[in-house]
């Protein structure tokens, strides 16, 4: 006998039915996606089919905040929950928990190899593009998030390494599907807002699905678009994600990103010491160079001065006045000598010592000399006059001289 | 030379300006009276850089969606 039931009454039955069934309160289901609504409540609502049925699936914020991937129209995943009857509208869907590509982590990495080659091929790893780091960055941007140890280590580095700079933390969430927006609002904020000199990225280390934000594409181009250097320090050494290949540079972790961005206190120490002893060097060096600049000034100053200017002077006085006095009496011998001469030449030509020596001088009654015979014809009157007397005489005969032989 | 006291340098500026002077000393061609203002200034500049290298204490901040910034404990 079929029973009569009310439709609160089936629908409750048919619950409790799926509820008792082990199978289907934990199961992995795996189909195409499609109808996608991501609510902005941050929960899910979407349909997984294949080709022969479909099943409706919902998951709720709490859950979609820790999942890798969205679901996405055509695409193949596996999706895990449970089966539950929404008992008023008479319907059951799967309510997801989590949600995987159809290949599981394979999948992931054949997405990572196929974006890591598009965004190569568009030049966005070229060497040229990347941006060189501030050397005195004295505020450093920060993002990740700030209750991870990542943010700790950092603050670690950078106060042991250069506390003068000051950090400026630009929070977000570094895991999940809602971790890549709110990384590239981080971003986009430093970058607004010009709030630093250089951008650490990063987050510790994890799997590949905990890491994957950091190979969502929007990120990637964020980084790409940041005016400000970007320093990549996610995950562990060996950790590549895409953010590290288009980053300006990759560090290997957190605390290496951090190393990179400053130089270290103890460097500056020790180039300030140096500095130092430069300035030290240079002053003694000037010194020394102003002292001999000095000493051989004063030296030709003492080869200048007037004292002993005065001092030649009056030597070369003393020669002149010697030489001169010299001269003086060689000049005055030299007139004396001359003198002499004249003196003699004088006395042979006075008349009177021509007369001592026996010549007579001639003259006319008037006194006047006769010198030539040819000036006293015959008959002329002459006067004779010898050293003792004077004889008054007539010309009797002249002979007269052809030429001037006396 | 500007003479901007150090205190209102950054450590970029000083450690820049610093430079500089020793550059200006390594050339060799100055007066007595520069070579000393010009060390005076390196010392002076070198020891701010000192002292902020020695003082200076990590300052962590926040930046908010509106560009203000508050101080992270």
């Amino acid at each position: 006998m079929p029973s009569l039931l009310t439709v609160a009454e089936v629908n409750a039955t048919i619950r409790r039915l799926i509820d008792d069934a082990p199978v289907l309160q934990d199961l992995w289901v795996t189909g195409e996606v499609s109808n996608v609504t991501l609510a902005r409540s941050g929960h899910w609502y979407f349909t997984v089919k294949d080709a022969d049925a479909q099943l409706r699936c919902v998951m709720w914020r709490s859950d979609t905040q820790r999942q890798v991937i969205q679901p996405e129209e055509g695409e193949a995943i596996k999706v895990h929950g449970s089966i539950g009857v929404y008992e008023q509208r008479g319907e059951y869907q799967l309510y997801a928990d989590e949600i995987q590509p159809a290949g599981g982590v394979g999948d992931l990495y054949r997405r990572f190899e196929a974006l890591k080659q598009q965004l190569a091929d568009e030049g966005l790893f070229d060497a040229g593009r990347k941006q060189a780091l501030p050397p005195f960055p004295l505020r450093i941007g920060v993002v990740t998030s700030p209750n991870a140890a990542a943010f700790r280590d950092i603050q670690n580095v950078l106060a042991r390494r250069f506390p003068l700079a000051r950090v400026v933390l630009s929070p977000t969430l570094v895991q999940g599907t809602t971790a890549a927006p709110q990384i590239v609002e981080a971003l986009q904020r430093l970058n607004t807002h010009r709030a630093v000199d250089v951008i650490l990225l990063s987050r510790g280390g994890g799997s590949i699905e905990d890491l994957w934000c950091f190979n969502d594409e929007r990120v990637a181009r964020a980084v790409v678009a940041s005016e400000i250097p970007v320093i990549s320090g996610v995950g562990h050494e060996t950790d590549f994600t895409i953010v590290d290949f288009v980053a300006d540079v990759r560090a290997p972790t957190p605390s290496a990103a951090a190393e990179v961005a400053v130089p270290s206190r103890d460097d500056l120490r020790v180039a300030l010491q140096r500095i130092d002893e430069s300035l030290l060097r240079h002053a003694d060096d000037t010194l020394r160079g102003q002292r001999l600049a000095i000493d051989n000034a004063q030296q030709t100053l003492r080869r200048l001065s007037p004292e002993r200017t005065v001092q030649e002077m009056r030597q070369r006085v003393d020669e002149w006045q010697g030489r001169l006095v010299n001269a003086q009496a060689r000049h005055l011998a030299l007139l004396q000598e001359r003198l002499n001469v004249r003196v003699k030449a004088l006395e042979t030509a006075n008349p009177a010592a021509l007369l001592e020596r026996g010549y007579a001088m001639l003259s006319r009654e008037d006194g006047t000399p006769v010198l030539r015979a040819a000036d006293a014809p015959t008959g002329t009157d002459l006067r004779v006059r010898l050293r003792d007397g004077t004889l008054h005489t007539t010309v009797n005969e002249r002979d007269l001289h052809d030429d001037d032989t006396p | 030379m500007t003479t901007t006291p150090p205190d209102e340098m950054t450590f970029e500026e000083a450690y820049a300006e610093l430079e500089e002077v020793i550059t200006q000393l390594e050339s060799g061609d100055l007066s007595l009276d520069a070579s000393v203002s010009l060390y005076e200034r390196g010392q002076q500049l070198s020891a701010y850089c000192q002292e902020l290298l020695d003082t200076a204490e990590l300052r962590v901040q926040r930046l908010h969606d509106n560009g203000t910034l508050s101080d992270e404990d």
